[in-house]
C-alpha cells in the first residue's frame, strides 16, 4: 500500500474509533444531569458546571485520538 | 487541499538568537491588554460602579463564590482564588481573542514564505504545557505541605499489603497522567477548533462556518472554565487530609 494512503487511512480509523467512547460517555453525563435538573430545577446552577467538568473529563480520550490524528496528518 | 496547518507555531522574527513565534507575539499583546485594562480599572474605581466595573465585580464575585463552594473554607479559597481566576481570565481572553474578525488574515512575509501574524495562544503546546506544569507542581507542593515529606512518599510507595503497593504505583501513573490529560485537553480543543474553522472555510466560505464558530465560541468558554476548575479540584483533593480515591478518577 502507498504510505501516503496508509497515513490517511490510519488518521480516519483513529478518529472514528476514538470518537465512539467520548460520544457515549458525554451522552450519559448529559442525560443524567438533565434528569437531575428535571427532578430538582433549583439545583441546575450547581449541576450545570459540574456536568461541564465531567463532560470535559469524558472528552479527554477523544481529544487524545484527535491529537494523534492531527500528528499523523500534519506532523 | 493546501491548508497551512502546523502543530508547532511558526517563527516570525528573531531577537538575537531568540525565535519569536506568532503565538508568543500574540500572547505578549494579550498580556499587555489585560494588564492595561486592569490598571485603568484599578485607578478608576468608584463607590458607585459604572458598567464595566460592575461587570468585573460580578465576574469576580461569582468566581469567588464558586471557588469557595468547591474548596470549602474561606481561608483556603482566599489563597487559591487569585491563581485559578488568573488562569481562567487568561485562557478565556486567549480563546476569545481568536474570534476577532480579520485578525487571521494578517500575514507577515518572512524568509520562509508568508506566516500568519496571530495564532491562538492555546494552540501552542508549549504555552499549555507551562500552565499545566504550574498546576501539577503546585499540587505536589500542597500535598507535601499537607502530608509531610514522608507521608507524601508513603502515599505512593507502601508495603502494608500487596494491594496497597500496586495502588500506590497506580497513583504515580495517575499523577503523571495529569500532565498529559490536562494539557492535551486544552491544546486539543483549541487546535481542533482552529483546524475545523479553516477546513470549513475552505469547503464552504459563506454561512456554513457560522454554526461551527458558534460551537467554537462555546467550547472556548467551557475549556477555559474546565481548565481552571480542574486546577481547583486537584488543589482541593491535595489539600484534604483524608485519603481520597477521587484522585484517580479526576485525573483520567
Amino acid at each position: 500500500m502507498d504510505p501516503e494512503a496508509a497515513k490517511f487511512l490510519a488518521a480516519g480509523i483513529c478518529m472514528g474509533l476514538g470518537a465512539i467512547g467520548p460520544g457515549v460517555g458525554e451522552g450519559i453525563a448529559a442525560s443524567k444531569a438533565l434528569e437531575a435538573i428535571g427532578r430538582n430545577p433549583e439545583a441546575s446552577g450547581k449541576i450545570t458546571p459540574l456536568m461541564f467538568v465531567a463532560m470535559a473529563i469524558c472528552e479527554s480520550t477523544g481529544i487524545y485520538a484527535l491529537v494523534i490524528t492531527l500528528i499523523i496528518l500534519f506532523g | 487541499m493546501n491548508l497551512d496547518i502546523s502543530i508547532a507555531p511558526q517563527v516570525i522574527f528573531y531577537i538575537g538568537s531568540f525565535p519569536v513565534t506568532n503565538s508568543f507575539f500574540w500572547m505578549i499583546i494579550l498580556t499587555l491588554t489585560i494588564i492595561i485594562f486592569t490598571l485603568i480599572l484599578r485607578y478608576s474605581f468608584k463607590m458607585v460602579p459604572g458598567r464595566v466595573q460592575s461587570l468585573v465585580e460580578i465576574l469576580l464575585e461569582s468566581g469567588y463564590d464558586f471557588v469557595k463552594s468547591v474548596i470549602g473554607t474561606d481561608e483556603k479559597a482566599r489563597k487559591i482564588f487569585p491563581l485559578v481566576m488568573t488562569m481562567f481570565i487568561f485562557t478565556l481572553t486567549a480563546n476569545l481573542f481568536t474570534y476577532i474578525p480579520g485578525q487571521a488574515a494578517v500575514v507577515l512575509n518572512t524568509t520562509d514564505g508568508p506566516v500568519a501574524l496571530f495564532r491562538a495562544v492555546m494552540a501552542d503546546y508549549g504555552m499549555v504545557f507551562v500552565m499545566t506544569m504550574i498546576t501539577v507542581i503546585l499540587v505536589q507542593i500542597i500535598a507535601i505541605m499537607m502530608h509531610g515529606p514522608f507521608g507524601y512518599i508513603g502515599k505512593f510507595i507502601n508495603f502494608k499489603s500487596p494491594l496497597s503497593f500496586v495502588l500506590g504505583l497506580m497513583d504515580i501513573i495517575g499523577e503523571l497522567a495529569k500532565v498529559v490529560s490536562l494539557s492535551f485537553r486544552l491544546f486539543g480543543n483549541v487546535f481542533a477548533g482552529e483546524v475545523l474553522g479553516s477546513v470549513m472555510l475552505f469547503l464552504a466560505p459563506f454561512v456554513m462556518p457560522l454554526p461551527f464558530m458558534l460551537l467554537g465560541l462555546l467550547s472556548a468558554v467551557v475549556q477555559a472554565f474546565v481548565f481552571a476548575t480542574l486546577t481547583l479540584v486537584f488543589v482541593m483533593l491535595a489539600s484534604e487530609i483524608e485519603e481520597d480515591t477521587l484522585v484517580e478518577q479526576a485525573s483520567m
